[in-house]
């Protein structure tokens, strides 16, 4: 089993009708991705790439059965598709909007913890590339290409570091059971915790890469995480060793401001916690390969 | 987005907490008349910049006469201030602000931030006021009086009260302890910061609280539905590399090195730049381009890190999933037609359709050091800013 995704996982597209969304649900699609609908206000009734469009995600879910929705609605709207999405029973999100207010994140959390925890949709992301569990789905705008199916699972906060991480495996003829991006923002919906705790389950994955940069205590928090309760081997690479305090690099949540939260620090303490660090962006694959032996 | 400490005095007024009189001046005449208006016997000229650790440097600095004022101003006007946070840059000061000189019982520091643990907003004070937050942490970690903020409902009074009385105010101050409370946190929330800082919020010898520094950091995400705020941007406290880029929607950060780097995604940016010191150079800057890379991109890019004339050779490391590398292959040579690159330009391409994306560049006719790996990529980097270095000395002293 992959985490939170399969083959058949019914998703939907928040945003379905714009130009990248619609772009990105063709190649879910074809993929293999079991796209079913599609939610815009007010664009009920037409179609995009062959799947109905509906008004409200209580709707699609109502029509659909859908169980899982990718957001793709612009900044100052993604907060308010995500709780519509947590209140019409969504159970898996992925955000990939890039510059939500961190002040509607902080909402966004308060009002998921209206539902109990059995019913509580899981967020991942904002400012993320998605999931994808190889060969089965795709919830998000990374290329399918280049994973292979197998048992590395993945959780990053870079798009496109994770992509090179990917494509090293690759190489190596390794593959990836799913691989999940938590994204670069400072309020996310998942931490590296709460998808380590997946990947410690999940009988398909056999080693965990976490890819980690500088900022905020999320690291941290997977160290002591890994420490007390994984027992799989888990890989990390760390960016940002040359970054300056207190400048945002890129990521709005990239940006040292206290202590623990530069990449040297966040190296020593999960080395400290029985992490194989890989030193530079080259090796990720080869580190991963070395503990797979 | 940061402001002056003038504004956020403005803002934070306007929500309830209280200043001492002062008013913004852009020359010594018109500071020492400011002074004059405000009356009193005793004014501080402070200079105006986006960078605190202000006092240590000479920006702030009291003054009881026409005389001191003009001195002060003139030791300001016109120079860059270097203080620990602006670099040895310095930044510029072209506005300072003549406040009423208040007299100080105590001081202390108060700072709401995003909490990242928490994922709400925090208050943190502390009774030793002055102290730059770092600094008490390490020296009086017990001083620190923490609360965060329950989203749902807001900053209760009931929260103020406790941070009041955890820093010993005198019962009869508390309310208007509450108050300033109260105030910082409504404009944290309803105008989208990240930070306020007030530091010191003194308690004066004549029993008022007042906010005798200010700072506020603004969410650059939320500033769409802030217009007001945005128009408080002051261009002359920002690097013009970084306002040009923020500008064209690229995110730049100048940084002290020598190898320029062009990137798609802020994670590989920064691992890019981390190979480059592991492979014994210097970055000059984090550039991420976006995901997508067009060529129109890629030559703003080109232009951009051009523009620092400390750069001496220019890594491109593209990671192309959905765009093909064929694709961005194509968009580099065009940029490189267009704009004149005369640095070396090393291009590492990775993902979709790579071997096709190599052929074009090696087929453009254009002296591009091409490379496969990320490692190889930032070794070639540094061996060709060495060599340049070497041979480019005299080529550069001819031009």
């Amino acid at each position: 089993m992959s985490i939170f995704l399969d083959r058949n996982t019914p998703v939907i597209v928040q945003g379905i009708t714009g130009k990248m969304a619609r772009f990105h649900a063709k190649d879910m699609i074809d993929y293999g991705t079991n796209v079913v609908g599609g939610v815009v206000p007010g664009k009920k009734g037409q179609k995009v790439e062959g799947v109905p469009v509906f008004n409200t995600v209580k709707e699609a879910v109502d029509q659909t059965s859908a169980e899982a929705s990718l957001v793709f609605v612009p900044p100052p709207f993604a907060a308010d598709s995500i709780m519509e999405a947590a209140d019409a029973g969504i159970h898996y999100c992925v955000c990939i909007t890039d510059g939500i207010p961190a002040q509607d994140m902080i909402r966004v959390k308060r009002y998921m913890r209206r539902y109990p925890k059995d019913k509580r949709m899981v967020l991942t992301g904002p400012n993320c590339a998605g999931t994808i569990s190889p060969g089965k789905a795709l919830l998000g705008i990374m290329p399918g290409h280049i994973y292979l199916e197998g048992n590395v699972g993945i959780v990053g906060r870079s798009g496109t570091l994770g992509y090179e991480a990917a494509a090293q495996l690759k190489e190596l003829g390794l593959g990836v059971s799913t691989s999940v991006g938590i994204g670069g923002d400072p309020i996310n919906g998942s931490s590296f915790k709460d998808i380590l705790e997946r990947f410690e389950n999940d009988d398909q994955t056999e080693v965990i890469a976490m890819i980690g940069e500088i900022g905020g205590p999320q690291e941290a928090e997977a160290a002591d995480y890994i420490r007390e309760h994984v027992t799989k081997p888990v890989v990390a690479y760390v960016a940002g060793l040359t970054a300056p305090k207190g400048r945002t690099m890129g990521h709005a949540g990239a940006i040292i401001s206290a202590f623990g939260e530069s990449a040297s620090e966040k190296v020593e303490i999960l080395s400290s916690a029985g992490v194989n660090v890989a030193e530079n962006p080259a090796v990720i694959g080869s580190t991963i390969a070395s503990v797979m032996q | 987005m940061d402001i002056h400490e003038y504004q956020a005095k403005d803002i934070l007024s306007n929500f309830g907490v209280d200043i001492a009189p002062g008013a913004l001046s852009y020359s010594p005449e018109q500071a020492a008349y400011r002074a004059r208006e405000l009356g009193g016997e005793k004014w501080v000229v402070k200079a105006q910049v986006h960078a605190g650790g202000r006092g240590k440097a000479g920006g702030v600095k009291v003054c009881s006469s026409d005389h001191e004022i003009h001195e002060a101003c003139e030791s300001m006007f016109g120079r860059k201030l270097v203080t620990h946070q602006t670099g040895p840059q310095g930044k510029g000061i072209y506005r300072v602000y003549v406040e009423s000189a208040v007299s100080i019982a105590r001081e202390i520091y108060l700072g709401l931030v995003l909490d990242r643990s928490t994922q709400r907003v925090m208050i943190v004070a502390s009774g030793e006021g002055g102290m730059e937050i770092e600094d008490i942490s390490m020296e009086k970690p017990d001083s620190i009086v923490r609360s965060t903020v329950e989203p749902a409902v807001g900053l209760q009074d009931f929260q103020a009260r406790e941070i009041a009385f955890d820093l010993g105010i005198d019962d009869s101050m508390v309310p208007q302890m509450v108050r300033s409370l109260r105030g910082c946190y409504r404009a944290f929330r309803d105008l989208d910061a990240t930070m306020v800082e007030v530091n010191p919020l003194v308690i004066t010898h004549d029993n008022r609280i007042i906010a005798l520094d200010a700072k506020m950091t603004f969410d650059d995400n939320a500033l769409f539905r802030h217009p007001q705020i945005s128009e408080l941007r002051d261009k002359s406290q920002e690097d013009p590399r970084e306002s040009r880029a923020a500008d064209r929607g690229l995110s730049y950060v100048g940084l002290e090195g020598n190898i320029g780097c062009i990137v798609n995604g802020a994670g590989l940016a920064m691992a890019t730049m981390d190979t480059i010191k592991l492979a014994g150079g210097e970055p000059a800057n984090f550039l991420d381009i976006g995901g997508g890379a067009t060529p129109e991109r890629v030559a703003k890019a080109f232009r951009l890190v051009l523009s620092d004339e400390n750069v001496q050779a220019i890594l491109v490391n593209i990671f192309a999933g959905i765009n093909r590398c064929d694709w961005v292959a194509e968009g580099v040579v065009a940029a490189l037609k267009e704009v004149e690159v005369d640095v070396p330009v090393i291009v590492r391409l990775a993902g979709t359709n790579v071997e096709e994306g190599q052929r074009i560049l090696a087929q453009s006719g254009l002296p591009i050091i091409r490379a496969s790996t990320l490692m190889e990529a930032a070794e070639r980097a540094v061996g060709a800013w060495k060599n340049d270095l070497k041979l480019g000395a005299n080529a550069r002293a001819l031009k």
